[in-house]
């Protein structure tokens, strides 16, 4: 089955409800809970870094019994080196985003850890495109 | 024998089937059928916030009578903090226990005595133990059942120890039995502000079989114990309990007496839900320890109790204030030693939002369900029983409603059978001649 969902880039006060939304399918489709809480991080920094470096975007979401496949397609600025950008620590993000709480460089290092799957395609100026899978049966693991 | 798994009842007479209570309700168990609500019970946690919304006072918990007392040969009351702060320029804890035991108590012992047990042991837990951060406490039975719900995933955050309630209930009986009274002759009986309690203690949750025999509502207790206050001769010195004891009443009491600084104290279960969503997403791993209490306010504003929280925080300010003046009595000669603090029974899960145990055919379920939902008018008027639109929709799917329960939905269907039946009407059978009609 498939879900979508718009992110609004004005508010990173409202950013999660995408990930709540899943959440709460995946709740209902009986998913093991430690997989949705894997989901639930992964999903929430995706869209949290949408909000916060390329206000806003879409997210489509693809659940099948084997796996969820995630993606996240913004047209912001796009990430220039994505090996730094996944390192831990790196962050770009202003002295005002950091006193708000963000900006340790643990996002893009956290998704990878909770998915079992992380694919990062982007271009300069043009967007970024983030895919994530998390198997669903622990077998997949 | 039937699971009990909530004391949260309707007085169906009182009930007149507005939508308050469905629209409050932080589990979505409760619908209106047939013009009165109905709890699913699975789902109920006990919260009591229906209690406290319904107008018509058509919710109460099922707690036990004063009359049970008879009984029982030896009784006990073990009162919540919570009764200290029900009364009117009585703040002095010996009064309230004296006149307590005047109802017909053999002895009072305080929760908020073994709280300070509880204090005690969790304290080293969390200095010593590998539980997972935020540890979240196991205080509250709402929060706990809220997480086997709808944070499954949160049960091994959850502090492994047992409450004060039901530590004073094994102090009490653990003495008794000492004593040379027979187990069977204890009534032990907690005065309770809060329902989910009084489910535990028929229910419990991380022990096979609670000690607590009966559970009095403060609102039971209320009615006789105000009047015996005033006509008491001699105050007996019964308090052993102090000012971190009784404080966990309160929001925050149970936290700031573990000494950490690190702790978030929520209370509301709409905020505890708030901040539960946040552990969920991994954004509090910083934090030691989370208190949350399903009441505004914490214990204070319990569904059966009589004043209200705000009131009642200023009355219990001035029961503390008066604990620090005068020591407590000593209760050394009760021994805990050979009493379990520890939960000994796992914790589950409770899966009772699933559409279906195989996910082949939830997704399924999940796929018809939205379908549905896109055809509902998404304005969650409630009009058909249901919290909002997609709770009917899961309802269809679940086979426990139909889509003409939406009154737009039905308004829809009936135009359309009345223009259909108009269409029929100008049909003229073949055999009839045109000008007949
Ligand atoms: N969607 C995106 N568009 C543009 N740049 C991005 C995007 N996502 C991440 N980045 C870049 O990658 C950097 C690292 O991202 P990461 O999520 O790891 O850390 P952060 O968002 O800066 O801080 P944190 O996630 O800990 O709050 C960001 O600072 C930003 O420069
Ligand atoms: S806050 Fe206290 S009274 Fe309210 S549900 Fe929780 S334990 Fe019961
Ligand atoms: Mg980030």
């Amino acid at each position: 089955m498939k879900l979508n969902f718009e992110v609004d880039g004005d508010d990173f006060l409202l950013a999660g409800e995408a990930s709540s939304q899943v959440k709460k399918v995946l709740k209902q489709l009986g998913v093991a809970s430690d997989i949705i809480r894997r989901i639930a991080i992964a999903m929430y920094e995706a869209e949290i870094n949408m909000v916060l470096h390329a206000n806003g975007g879409m997210v489509d979401v693809d659940i099948s019994p084997e796996k969820i496949y995630i993606v996240f397609q913004d047209t912001g600025p796009g990430i220039e080196d994505i090996e730094l950008a996944m390192q831990e620590g790196y962050s770009t993000a202003s002295d005002k985003i950091r006193e708000l709480g963000f900006g340790a460089g643990m996002g893009l290092p956290n998704m990878k850890r909770y998915s079992d799957d992380l694919k990062i395609t982007s271009e300069l100026g043009k967007g970024t495109k983030v895919e994530i899978i998390v198997y669903l049966n622990r077998e997949g693991d | 024998m039937i699971e009990y798994l909530h004391s949260v009842t309707l007085q169906e007479d009182k009930c007149v089937g507005c939508t308050d209570c469905i629209k409050r309700c932080p589990t979505e168990a409760i619908r209106v059928r047939h013009g009165k609500a109905k709890i699913i019970d699975e789902r109920c946690i006990d919260c009591g916030l229906c209690i406290k919304v319904c107008r018509n006072r058509a919710k109460k918990a099922m707690t036990d009578k004063l009359d049970c007392l008879s009984e029982y040969k030896y009784k006990v009351a073990i009162p919540a903090p919570t009764l200290y702060a029900q009364f009117k320029d009585i703040y002095d804890v010996n009064v309230i226990l004296t006149g307590l035991k005047q109802l017909g108590f053999d002895e009072v012992f305080e929760v908020s005595r073994a709280a300070e047990i509880v204090t005690e042991e969790s304290k080293k837990l969390l200095k010593s133990s590998n539980l997972k951060k935020p540890v979240i406490s196991s205080a509250c039975p709402v929060i706990i059942r809220l997480i086997q719900i709808r944070f499954p995933e949160l049960i091994e955050h959850i502090l492994p120890v047992i409450s004060p309630m039901e530590v004073a209930a094994r102090i009490v009986k653990n003495d008794l039995i000492k004593r040379g009274i027979d187990e069977k002759d204890i009534g032990v009986f907690f005065i309770s502000p809060c329902a989910a309690k009084a489910t535990n203690a028929r229910n419990p949750i991380g022990i096979e079989k609670s000690h607590v025999d009966k559970v009095l509502s403060i609102k039971e207790v209320y009615k006789k114990l105000a009047g015996t206050l005033k006509r008491l001769d001699k105050i007996e010195n019964l308090r052993t309990s102090s000012y971190d004891g009784i404080r966990w009443a309160m929001s925050g009491g149970e936290g700031k007496g573990l000494e950490i600084d690190n702790f978030i104290a929520v209370d509301g279960i709409e905020n505890v839900i708030k901040v539960l969503e946040e552990v969920e997403n991994g954004k509090l791993v910083n934090v030691d320890f989370i208190e949350g209490l399903a009441c505004t306010g914490g214990c204070l504003g319990g569904p059966l109790t009589v004043e209200n929280s705000f009131v009642a925080k200023n009355k219990l300010k001035k029961v503390l204030k008066n604990t620090l003046e005068e020591k407590a009595g000593d209760c050394a000669n009760l021994h805990t030693e050979d009493i379990t603090l520890f939960w000994n029974k796992e914790v589950l899960s409770k899966p009772v939002m699933s559409l279906d145990e195989d996910m082949n055919i939830a997704i399924k379920k999940m796929e018809e369900l939205e379908r549905i939902y896109e055809q509902l008018p998404q304005i969650d008027c409630g009009s058909c029983g249901a919290p909002n639109c997609w709770a009917l929709a899961e309802d269809i799917v679940r086979n426990n409603a139909n889509i003409e329960d939406c009154i737009f939905m039905l308004r829809k269907k009936v135009r359309e059978m009345a223009e259909d039946m108009v269409a029929l009407a100008q049909k003229i059978p073949a055999s009839l001649n045109n000008k007949d009609f």
